[in-house]
């Protein structure tokens, strides 16, 4: 059988290509984060089931996040986002209320500073202080606006409430009296790997440990790993990650041993706003634009999809969400590309390198007199 | 839950280095402050940016004037942060290349990475070398071979067997599970640069090997078993020196696939030039062997290898440094750019030198001695551009947004991100 066109890139059922027969329709995420609490469950729910180990017991000082990133020792990572702008709805009560940055410029840049012993490699990096204090302003590819008008959030900051990386015990403005209360939103969103239609991970494994499940998820077998590493760098979300004792790469499994039992991943079982859907991917796709279409209507309108269209640059995502802001403030990337799109270019261009190179070896030989 | 000791320490820490920040953000040394200190600002520009943007927020429709005088604040802040920030980098790197760049705006998660930067240490760099060296050690070694010069086949074969041997070495040492390497020979797949890497370093390898025990039969005597197969080795070398030639040229080269077929943003975006590169590094060194290893009526194939292998290497490296935009920065920046520059210098000395001094056996050997050290130099300042690239979420981010915007403005669609993107 000849491989689709679209194998390496374009809308694919990727199941069927990997060449299952009557494969079950393609299972994955639908992760709504404008009903995310933060409550971590998920992270721990997650933990708890696939035995994955500590990832280090620390503070970063960024919000109330100590996971930092998705890494091989943590599969689900709740990134909080706090932002000097109105939350969604501007009802009226909001209407006359002192606007103010409420997250300090000079702790996001100290908390982009730290970073935490996972035990995982690369793991947690530390930031870029400067990139960490822009965020507190938000940045100029804002869909409302707000900031674009209001771009000095960030130095505002510091004559508000001081945020040192721990948000204080009481409301915003209680303690400072009206004058100095500050208007500002939470983000939280529930990262997780993507399993990609065009997993660049799963492609560049050169032991085949990395397999497509007939569920249509990306999954590493730990009895193939060799460690090779490779999948880190192909990786376009940065979410495949090494764990240092053990020397293997390890990600989210979108829990292959409940699927294969008809059971939910156990991190969409703990959930409990619902803002992690499991199901079949079409039909999430289905709720998910609906559900971007009821908070369209109700004034939320920089609610947008991210993951979910066959035509993007990994094929769409197995696991995708709903955001309230550009991916990039949640540290995803705004237009992800699986690698391999350019391989048979890259490959075109290695055999014309040889080529060359075997040809500039027969003119040294043949062309001269000495 | 979590321990006392170093939760607290860190949050010291944390706290002091907030306060140890610079003048010109507000000190903040008692978590008491947390809530108050928002009347006990701690400059005169503090304190202006606090009543403008009281007065802004008191007066929603005077927003538009607040924001333009908030600009300028908002500027100074900006260029003192950056002032912190090179500080800070200079301390610690003790470069000062950084301070020319200008700060690219786009926003991210807490100024962290969004890819993982490559895990892969210096010995995947240095392999880069050996193989390269390997391969065109190879190719000079039946060059020589083919044309009658026994001093660039006997130097070519057994630099070429010390170098693939090294190279595995290197390879296998990298992995997070040595004792599994042979993982690797379960598949081939080629949409995995490590996979086809893995075979042709499986074909050539046994055949470089072979190629210089060869070599041995010279000093083999002449009689009795060992005898006999001194005779059988010279043809037996032949072809194994013929083969391991001939996949000499996909050794050199795959590495650039290799490199480039990931998400590591300067690499992926230099995969045109990254194997004319690597090509041009691998001939440069094995002539720089040829330069070091043959006596100079022997050695001028190795010259004209060294010229055409210096060629490649300096255009190629040209092109990543300019044409990639913002993606060609950390190919001149830092410990990568340094490196790329200096064995820009040495391949330069190196041909001059071969191409000056072909009468003389010191200036030849020290020519060869250049060029192999920039091929070092060149292989360590492309991987570590890339790792680079790797660690700032500002590669990741910039590109990709310019190219959502492109598509969005370009195509005349709404801010929608269901939009095919251009290939």
């Amino acid at each position: 059988m000849l491989p689709d066109p679209n194998s390496l890139y374009g809308p694919l059922d990727p199941a069927p290509d990997a060449g299952y027969e009557n494969a079950p329709p393609r299972m994955g995420f639908f992760t709504d984060t404008s009903v995310c609490i933060g409550c971590k469950a998920c992270e721990v729910a997650c933990k708890e089931w696939n035995g994955v180990p500590e990832s280090g017991l620390d503070l970063l000082g960024m919000s109330y996040d100590n996971t930092g990133a998705l890494t091989a020792n943590s599969w689900r990572h709740v990134a909080f986002i706090e932002q000097p702008r109105p939350a969604g709805h501007r009802t009226p009560p909001f209407a006359g209320t002192p606007t103010d940055g409420s997250v300090s410029a000079a702790s996001a840049a100290a908390a982009a500073g730290t970073s935490e012993r996972t035990g995982t490699d690369p793991g947690v990096p530390t930031g870029t202080p400067s990139a960490a204090a822009r965020m507190a302003g938000g940045g100029p590819a804002d869909v409302l606006g707000a900031i674009a008008a209001d771009p000095t959030a960030a130095g505002r900051g510091d004559a508000g409430p001081q945020f040192l990386g721990m948000p204080g015990a009481q409301p915003p403005g209680r303690g400072t009296g009206v004058e100095e209360r500050t208007d500002f939103r939470w983000l939280m969103m529930s990262d997780v790997c993507k399993h990609c239609t065009h997993a660049a991970c799963l492609d560049v494994c050169p032991t085949g440990s990395l397999f497509r499940t007939e569920f249509g998820t990306v999954v590493v077998q730990e009895d193939i790993c060799n460690g090779c590493g490779y999948c880190i760098s192909a990786c376009p979300y940065g979410v495949i990650d090494q764990r240092k004792d053990d020397g293997r790469a390890w990600k989210c499994t979108l829990c292959y041993d409940r699927l294969g039992a008809g059971m939910t991943p156990a991190c969409a079982q703990a959930c409990p706003t619902e803002s992690i859907q499991y199901g079949p991917l079409d039909e999430l796709r289905e709720r998910a634009a609906a559900r971007v279409a009821t908070l369209h209507e109700r004034g939320v309108p920089e609610a947008r999809l991210y993951g979910h269209d066959p035509n993007d640059g990994v094929g769409g995502d197995g696991a995708f969400f709903l955001l309230l802001d550009e991916p990039e403030v949640y540290g995803l990337p705004p237009d992800p590309v699986v690698t391999t799109r350019d391989l048979p270019k890259m490959w075109k261009r290695a055999g014309l390198a040889a080529l060359a190179m075997a040809a500039a070896t027969v003119a040294a030989f043949v062309g001269g007199s000495s | 839950m979590t321990p006392p000791g170093p939760v607290g320490d860190r949050f010291r820490r944390f706290r002091e280095r907030l306060a140890a920040e610079g003048d010109d953000r507000p000190q903040v040394s008692d978590e008491r402050r947390s809530t108050a200190s928002g009347t006990a600002a701690t400059s005169g520009e503090e304190l202006a940016s606090g009543a403008v943007a009281t007065s802004g927020g008191d007066h929603p429709n005077d927003r538009g004037t607040a924001a333009s005088s908030r600009r300028g604040d908002l500027t100074a802040r900006r260029s003192t942060e950056a002032g912190g920030r090179q500080g800070r980098r200079g301390r610690r790197r003790g470069g000062g290349e950084e301070l020319r760049v200008p700060e690219a705006e786009f926003t991210s998660y807490y100024g962290r990475p969004i890819l993982k930067g490559p895990v892969w240490k210096w010995d995947i760099a240095a392999y880069l070398f050996t193989g390269g060296l390997a391969a065109g050690s190879s190719l000079l070694a039946a060059g020589g071979q083919l044309t009658g010069r026994p001093a660039l086949r006997r130097a070519g074969r057994v630099t070429a067997l010390a170098a693939v041997s090294a190279s595995a070495v290197f390879l296998v040492k990298d992995l997070g599970r040595p004792a599994r390497f042979h993982h690797m020979l379960r598949v081939a797949k080629p949409t995995s640069p490590m996979s086809m890497g893995t075979w042709i370093l499986t074909a050539y390898g046994p055949a470089a090997g072979v190629a210089a025990i060869a070599e041995a039969a010279g000093v083999l005597p002449r009689h009795g078993l060992l005898g006999l197969a001194g005779r059988a080795l010279p043809p037996i070398g032949h072809a194994a020196g013929l083969l391991a030639a001939g996949t000499a040229p996909a050794l050199a080269t795959y590495t650039g696939v290799l490199l480039a077929d990931t998400a590591v943003p300067s690499w992926h975006e230099a995969y045109p030039e990254l194997p004319v590169i690597f090509a041009g590094s691998a001939l440069a060194s094995g002539a720089g062997v040829g330069l070091l290893a043959a006596p100079p009526a022997q050695a001028g194939p190795a010259r004209r290898m060294a010229v055409a292998g210096a060629a490649l290497e300096l255009y190629g490296a040209h092109r990543v440094e300019t044409r990639l935009g913002l993606l060609s920065e950390p190919y001149r920046l830092g410990r990568p750019g340094r490196l790329l520059r200096a064995g820009r210098l040495l391949t330069a000395g190196g041909v001059a030198g071969a191409l000056l001094g072909r009468r003389s056996r010191v200036v030849g050997a020290l020519s060869g001695t250049a060029l192999l050290a920039a091929s070092v130099l060149t292989r360590f300042g492309i991987f570590y551009g890339g790792v680079a690239s790797a660690r700032d979420p500002r590669y990741t981010v910039v590109p990709q947004r310019e190219r959502v915007e492109a598509r969005r403005t370009g195509m005349d669609l709404p801010s929608d991100r269901a939009v095919p993107p251009a290939v």
